[in-house]
């Protein structure tokens, strides 16, 4: 096909039906999309209605209140330490099971799916839902926020330093074996120092999402500063809640300049 | 003295090495060659227990090596591999110390903690590749050549009998191929130390070997010196080689003096 001075180049698709399936295909698509929007209720009217009450809210949490800040502090750091012993906690966690869940270094396949399919789980339950089961089992405060954030971190840690040692060279630890250096010495001196980098690197950007979690598990008691923001919307201090989400933001801004300044030393 | 005896080793039904009967004396250069899949790496893989033979066992002076039950701290076969095999981020010398790792405390080892004795040893190993002064730099920072020589370290720093060599100058330029093998001949030479070193480049194993092997479908067809090792020889090892230059590098021979019969895995005395 060409227009004019212009001609149309496109690799005809590869597939059996040609360009019937490359139809059908959108196709399918546009039906699934249409069908997740139906579901989830998508409505552009009521976005317009609602402009108004978001201006409304907006202009009433302008100017926020800097005296606010003052009773800030406390939950502020608190949700720092949550994060920082959260991130902790994950990494001790996580350290005795990597081993188990790199397909190359673990004693058995079937070892290797089930500690996968551990760390799954702790991976796949929300932060929040975990905090909430916390609070439910040792009572309201940052503790709980800190188990939360270890527990789920645990599962992201694990897979993170286990796809790491994957990708290790594989000949030095030929090497150490032919020489038989044992298992913990080789993982000491063969594995460590190549993972350790991109494991640091890994760490760092949990404490980054750490310290952004944190700020949330105050809402369902966990400790931090969340518990503030929920409460000041609660009672209509819109002006309070405006100083908590700028102190928010702030924090979660240095986590992420900090975690990727260090990430960049570590390379 | 190391002895092979009756090595057999299939992978999937499919076999390697068919029988391999070898005896290497202390301090000689051997020196294996063969088309690649003839078995080179895994008759050395066999040798010091990285793969586990059908059958067949290796007798070192005497006594019959197994890499599993060997005595702390005692590793009598060492290894060298083509892509040297370091860990890149740790020190020059932490890495010619894994050779001395095997008899070591782990937690004395996790401590940094090393006994004199031995770090003595690996920095003695270093002094003999000339790479001494290199001795706190990172792995990554060496050459490849030098990397290779720091591999030659660390199999030294072992104390072995013998040292496996898999095509330890396959990645390396001809002329730091030539230095590389002449500081491995030389001090195996003067340790009494017996080499057996698989190459694939053809005049290499003239000048370097003091004896070849030829492999060739999993089995030994040609055992004898380099002046023995003819171009038809040279064409039995690797079939359907198209090379003239490989006539150059045989030592040449009187035209009256019959070319001797290919010795066939000749009885090991």
């Amino acid at each position: 096909m060409s227009f004019g001075t212009l001609q149309l180049v496109i690799r005809p698709p590869q597939n059996r039906f040609g360009w019937w399936g490359v139809g059908a295909l959108a196709l399918a698509i546009l039906v699934f999309l249409w069908w997740a929007a139906v579901g989830s209720q998508i409505n552009a009217g009521n976005l317009w209605n609602g402009i108004p009450y978001m201006w409304d809210f907006l202009v009433r949490m302008v100017p926020p209140n800097p005296e606010f800040l003052e009773r800030l502090w406390k939950p502020a750091l608190e949700s720092l330490q949550v994060a920082v012993w959260g991130t902790l906690l994950g990494v001790v966690i996580s350290l005795p099971i990597c081993f188990f869940a790199a397909r190359n270094l673990s004693p058995s396949p079937a070892i290797f799916h089930a500690t996968r399919q551990l760390l799954n789980c702790l991976r796949g339950i929300n932060e929040i839902i975990l905090a909430l089961i916390f609070v439910a089992a040792i009572g309201l405060g940052p503790f709980a926020g800190v188990l939360a954030l270890a527990i789920h971190g645990a599962g992201m840690l694990g897979k993170f330093f286990a796809e790491a040692m994957e990708d290790i060279d594989e000949g030095p630890l030929e090497a150490f074996r032919s020489a038989g250096v044992g298992p913990f010495k080789t993982f000491f001196f063969g594995v460590l120092p190549q993972v350790l980098p991109t494991w640091l690197g890994t760490i760092f950007y949990r404490l980054e999402t750490n310290v952004r979690q944190s700020t949330v598990l105050g809402m369902v008691g966990a400790g931090g500063i969340g518990f503030e923001l929920v409460s000041s919307m609660k009672l209509f201090k819109y002006q309070d809640t405006a100083t908590c989400i700028l102190v928010i933001l702030a924090m979660v801004l240095v986590a992420d300049l900090v975690s990727s300044r260090v990430r960049a030393l570590i390379r | 003295m190391i002895t092979i005896e009756g090595l057999k080793k299939s992978y999937a039904g499919r076999p390697v090495l068919q029988g391999i009967d070898l005896s290497v004396k202390a301090g000689e250069f051997l020196v294996v060659l063969g088309p690649s899949g003839a078995g080179k790496s895994t008759l050395l893989r066999c040798i010091n227990g990285l793969a586990q033979p059908d059958a067949g066992r290796t007798v070192i002076d005497g006594t019959v090596f197994d890499s599993k039950r060997a005595a702390a701290g005692k590793r009598p076969v060492a290894m060298i591999f083509q892509h040297h095999n370091l860990v890149k981020r740790l020190s020059v010398l932490k890495n010619v110390l894994v050779g001395r790792m095997a008899g070591l405390s782990s937690f004395l080892s996790m401590l940094q903690l090393f006994p004199r004795q031995d770090v003595e040893i690996a920095m003695d190993c270093l002094a003999r590749v000339e790479l001494a002064h290199k001795a706190n730099s990172r792995g990554d920072q060496l050459s490849g050549g030098e990397q290779q020589r720091v591999g030659i370290a660390r199999a030294l720093a072992q104390q072995p009998a013998v040292i496996l060599c898999d095509e330890p100058v396959a990645s390396l330029d001809p002329k730091t191929s030539r230095i590389v093998l002449g500081y491995l001949k030389a001090i195996c030479k003067a340790e009494g130390i017996a080499v057996i070193c698989n190459l694939h480049q053809v005049d290499y194993a003239v000048e370097f070997g003091e004896r070849i092997v030829g492999l060739s479908g999993g089995r030994v067809i040609f055992d004898d010196t380099p002046d023995h090792l003819t171009s038809e020889i040279v064409h039995q090892i690797y079939p359907g080689l198209e090379d003239p230059g490989i006539s150059r590098v045989l030592k040449p021979r009187p035209a009256s003096q019959p070319v001797l019969a290919p010795m066939i895995a000749p009885a090991i005395a």
